[in-house]
């Protein structure tokens, strides 16, 4: 009971913390990298709570997954804000968020409900194992199992929409650049990586008559435009 | 522990959450401060699952993870978009509509 208790306290102050820290700390990076903390310090509490599959979940999923969204986007767009907001918001969003706190400890704990006093029910063998869960999903809640599923699909197809690139919107200076560069015979090709053809430099021997025939290979009766 | 720390927790985080969405202006992180709120009720669904003793509490938590994916999907996408319009990626100055 006690190792559970210090189990507990190291967990709920892990998750504080990394709270603490995705508000606090001034570069997303790092922001990203304290909820990271935050998830994995939660799922040890949903193990505290007898919540195995939600647990592996939620590191697998949120931890992995959704973490590394973050940081990709952290990555393109780059670490942007230095400031915070200004003015009224700056003192009434810590005052409105304590408020909220106290309150919310008030009602839960005010409330003198017997069950929030307790260890909760007693054990039941298998309980929030990915059997009963997944027997669960599939027997009595298949319709929100199902309309999960639809709404992970819009959601990825209204990303993949939002976040292409729409033509004709401005012309982008950069790749038509890139394609317009003019570049050597035979670079970035199989061929050049095998050493069959190596691209076309001045003062080589062989240059006059179009490509560089390599050493590798006998290439000789080809003619170059492949 | 009994479930009443856990409830305790569950709103800190919700709280901090709710403040950094008032605080922050970088959108990122106001999607990562909406995370928090999401976790934090997450944290007191599965507390009262726990109570209990019934595992419907664990499935809603579930799939509240489900939709703050799809939450974040979308937001990204958006911020992205914005990214690509050469927009201030800020909250306080991104108020309007018209494109």
């Amino acid at each position: 009971m006690v190792f559970t208790a210090i189990l507990f306290f190291i967990a709920a102050i892990g998750a504080i913390t990394g709270a603490i820290g995705v508000v606090m700390l001034r570069n997303p990076f790092y922001s990203v990298l304290a909820l990271a903390f935050h998830l994995v310090s939660l799922a040890a509490l949903f193990l505290l709570l007898r919540a195995e599959f939600v647990a592996a979940a939620q590191v697998i999923v949120y931890a992995g997954a959704v973490m590394v969204l973050y940081v990709f986007v952290v990555a393109y767009i780059g670490g942007g804000e230095q400031q915070a907001s200004g003015g009224v918001l700056r003192v009434l969003g810590p005052l409105f968020a304590l408020a909220l706190a106290i309150e919310l400890c008030i009602a839960m704990l005010g409330a003198g409900l017997s069950g929030v006093n307790s260890k909760g029910a007693p054990y039941i063998p298998g309980f929030g194992t990915p059997a009963h869960i997944g027997s669960l999903f599939l027997t009595t809640y298949l319709y929100p199992f199902e309309i999960a599923s639809i709404l992970l699909l819009a959601a990825a197809v209204g990303a993949v929409v939002l976040a292409r690139r729409r033509r004709g919107l401005e012309p982008d200076e950069e790749i038509d650049k890139r394609i317009e560069t003019p570049r050597p015979a035979w670079t970035g090709t199989m061929a050049e990586a095998a050493g069959i053809r190596v691209p076309i430099q001045e003062g080589w021997p062989g240059t006059e008559d179009g490509q560089r025939v390599g050493t590798t290979g006998d290439t000789s009766g080809e003619e170059g435009g492949w | 522990m009994n479930i009443g720390w856990y409830l305790v927790v569950s709103a800190l985080v919700f709280c901090i959450g709710a403040g950094g969405v008032l605080i922050r202006r970088n959108p990122l992180v106001v999607l990562l401060c909406l995370e928090l709120m999401l976790n934090g009720a997450n944290l007191a669904l599965v507390a009262f699952a726990r109570m209990w003793g019934n595992q419907s509490g664990q499935i809603f938590a579930l799939i509240v993870m489900v939709v703050a994916a799809c939450e974040v999907t979308v937001g990204l996408g958006l911020v992205v978009a914005i990214y690509r319009r050469r927009l201030p990626i800020d909250v306080d100055e991104l108020n309007e509509l018209q494109g």
